[in-house]
């Protein structure tokens, strides 16, 4: 099966780049703030960044520094408090909730911790429902969702429910849905966070293999290996990035000496 | 549009399987809405039951015939006014068939006379007490339709020479002669022998209002020959139970009011009235009897929906309650949904289309039972009048969707209104 046979590609030494293309995400000084009765959370307290076409960018950094809500921001889910964000050129703050659901649905593939598939649903269906979503039609929805299926390996277990699938399956049918209507970006929250390492692997490769054939890759995660695979890091610390980094796998990303500006990023 | 007709489909697909895999709060749930349906569709046929009941028992005034009587066919206030008004007199039949034989263009047709008194017929040991007796002539089928299951109503020779001749009513037949054929048989009414020559057709009772079931028709001369209240005995009785009537068809009942006109001008000219007098008699159709009838009709009518439809209502808050758990328990999964680009309304939609699915098959449930409790019923007593219709169908159907979509309407709001972000925490 082909993630058996790119496992080789976690080799820290292996590890090809491609060219980044246009900017994508841009956003500057975002903020984000939760009322809580008297209290203000900060999770996110001014988040400058900008993100290109094909690239593999992990968020790192501690419990509570705001990597999720930094996540859901680019994604379209939330909306800054304050700060711009222009997603393809398009001011997010502009659109109105119709805009920011195509949006979703057409330019975003997300990966959750927790799968997120429909529990009564089985793989082929939970696939097929971003092109549900799309208005595409039944014959070219189905062919679309079963290649996604195959693509990710799980050409035979396509009418499995996601009660008879393994984590490692459904996290693969969570990709195949997440890619499936050819999005712009992949955001995936710490997308091997409920598997144990060799599964984990498993998913890493099939992220990796994404990112080679062209997607652009969002990662979330705590675990140095798995933000190993990506070929730039951030780190948020209390709702700032603390760093921001060329990281390629093996790099010691604690070392603040090679930390890079985002321009000199992208001329990599 | 067709993506509306993709999430269309989708959202039954969920509702389904939503139903499939809950089936015994599903059941409960539409439980509610079966007892309301139920309820509500029997209401629906019995009032158009009692509705066709009334239009039956109305249809034997006709609605071509204008009747002159003593009193009016609707309540008064001043009755004292009407009490000492002369009677209506057998003989004015004659009297106004001569003025209208010498009307050009009259509006109206022929006038029949009527008497009616209650009495008892008997037949060998079979007895029925208090039948309406009919005497009349033989215009009086110009005026009725009378549907002769058997023989026929009596002739004009018959008619003139007062023969001791009788059409009875199918019940009456049916209570004299149970085995036989009445026809040819002889009853006796009041101690009078009279030959059955013929029996109507069974028409349905209603609420006791009149029919032709339950009646019998002699010649007039014969009746005023043989009991008339104005003999000796019944009038020390004070049985001044006699009524006579005066029934005229008209030509065209678009003009009716006309043919009222006509009619009453006539009726003046007998009764010599005049010109500064009042009338001394009523003239009445059926419009008018409908017209009192009506709102009593439609009171029972409303009632009745009133006190089911609360049924149904307590069913509605149950699909409702059970659609705010069900967006409850799916909150995550309306996050999943928006991260992967479900827009408000398709989530509104299919929280809507579950509320719907699940009235609507309590609907289907309570009307197959509607159905065959109305079918018992009316095996059980068949002269309940309980009338099970496709309209019916369609207008319980159509009430169960609407109690879908109403009831689904705020817990569907609400999903749709979720934020993403606090829908995908939600734990
Ligand atoms: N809906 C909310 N209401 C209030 N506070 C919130 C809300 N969402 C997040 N926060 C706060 O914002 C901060 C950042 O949360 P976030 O989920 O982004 O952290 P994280 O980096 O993803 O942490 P983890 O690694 O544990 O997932 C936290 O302090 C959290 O308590
Ligand atoms: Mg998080």
């Amino acid at each position: 099966m082909f993630c058996d046979a790119n496992l080789s590609l976690v080799d820290n030494s292996s590890l090809t780049t491609r060219p980044p293309g246009a900017v994508v995400i841009d956003i500057e000084n975002i903020t984000k703030e939760y009322v809580m009765g008297e209290e203000v959370v900060r999770a996110l307290r001014g988040v400058t960044l900008q993100i290109r076409r094909n690239e593999y960018l992990a968020v790192m950094g501690p419990s509570g520094s705001g990597k999720s809500t930094l996540m859901n921001m680019l994604g379209c889910l939330d909306t800054p408090s304050s700060g711009r964000y222009e997603f393809n050129g398009r001011n997010v703050k502009e659109m109105d909730d119709d805009e920011l659901a195509a949006i979703r649905n057409r330019e975003i593939g997300f990966v959750f911790q927790t799968f997120n598939l429909l529990p009564r649903a089985n793989a082929l269906r939970n696939v097929e429902l971003p092109l549900i979503y799309a208005g595409m039609d039944p014959d070219t929805r189905g062919q679309r969702a079963e290649q996604a299926l195959i693509d990710v390996g799980l050409g035979d277990r396509i009418h499995h429910k996601p009660n008879e699938l393994s984590g490692g399956q459904r996290q693969r049918v969570a990709i195949a849905r997440a890619l499936v209507n050819n999005p712009s970006i992949i955001l995936a929250d710490e997308p091997t966070g409920n598997l144990d390492s060799k599964t984990g692997d498993e998913i890493m490769a099939l992220l990796e293999d994404l990112y080679l054939r062209g997607n652009t890759i969002i990662l979330v995660t705590h675990e140095r290996d798995i933000a190993a695979h990506a070929r730039r890091t951030i780190h948020l610390r209390d709702g700032v990035i603390e760093a921001d980094q060329v990281g390629f796998g093996g790099t010691d990303i604690s070392s603040m000496d090679h930390r890079l500006e985002p321009d000199a990023t992208m001329t990599t | 549009m067709k993506r509306f007709l993709y999430e269309l489909e989708e959202s039954w697909k969920i509702a389904a399987a939503q139903m499939r895999s809950n089936m015994t709060r599903s059941t409960l749930t539409a439980l509610g809405v079966i007892i309301g349906i139920v309820a509500v569709t029997l209401m629906g046929t019995a009032i158009s039951g009692i509705s066709i009941g009334f239009d039956n028992s109305m249809s034997v005034l006709g609605d071509d015939v204008l009747y002159v009587t003593q009193w009016p066919w609707k309540p008064v206030d001043d009755w004292w006014n009407y009490r000492d008004r002369k009677k209506i007199e057998t003989d004015y039949a004659e009297k106004i068939n001569r003025i209208i034989a010498s009307t050009p263009n009259s509006n109206l047709i022929v006038a029949v006379p009527t008497s009616s008194l209650m009495r008892s017929v008997k037949s060998g040991g079979n007895e029925v007490d208090g039948v309406f007796t009919l005497g009349t002539t033989s215009d009086f089928t110009v005026t009725s339709t009378i549907d002769c299951k058997e023989g026929r109503f009596f002739n004009e020779i018959e008619s003139r020479e007062g023969a001791q001749v009788v059409v009875v009513g199918y019940d009456v037949a049916d209570a004299l002669f149970p085995s036989a054929s009445a026809i040819d048989k002889t009853v006796l009414i009041n101690g009078q022998n009279f030959k059955v020559i013929g029996v109507n057709a069974r028409q349905g009772t209603f609420l006791g209002l009149f029919s032709w079931d339950s009646m019998v028709a002699i010649p007039l001369t014969a009746f005023n020959k043989y009991f008339s209240s104005k003999s000796a005995s019944d009038a020390r009785l004070g049985a001044a139970s006699t009524e006579s009537d005066v029934r005229v068809k008209v030509k065209d009942k678009k003009k009716l009011a006309e043919a009222k006109d006509e009619l009453t001008g006539i009726m003046r000219r007998v009764r010599g009235l005049s010109p500064e007098k009042k009338d001394d008699f009523s003239i009445n159709e059926q419009q008018a009897f409908k017209s009192t009838l009506d709102p009593v009709k439609n009171t029972i009518a409303i009632a009745g929906l009133f006190i089911t439809g609360l049924s149904l209502f307590v069913g509605a808050i149950g699909i409702m309650n059970i659609t705010f758990v069900s967006v409850k328990e799916r909150t995550k999964e309306i996050g999943t949904r928006k991260a992967l680009g479900a827009r408000r309304r398709t989530i509104l939609l299919q929280f809507l289309i579950e509320s719907t699915a699940l009235c609507l098959l309590g609907g289907f449930i309570g009307l197959a039972f509607a159905y065959l409790l109305c079918f018992g019923i009316g095996k059980a007593f068949p002269s309940f009048p309980i009338q099970f219709s496709f309209g019916l169908v369609i207008a319980s159907m159509f009430v169960s969707v609407l109690t879908g979509l109403v009831s689904g309407f705020a817990p569907a709001w609400t999903a749709s209104r979720l934020d993403p972000v606090t829908a995908l925490r939600y734990e």
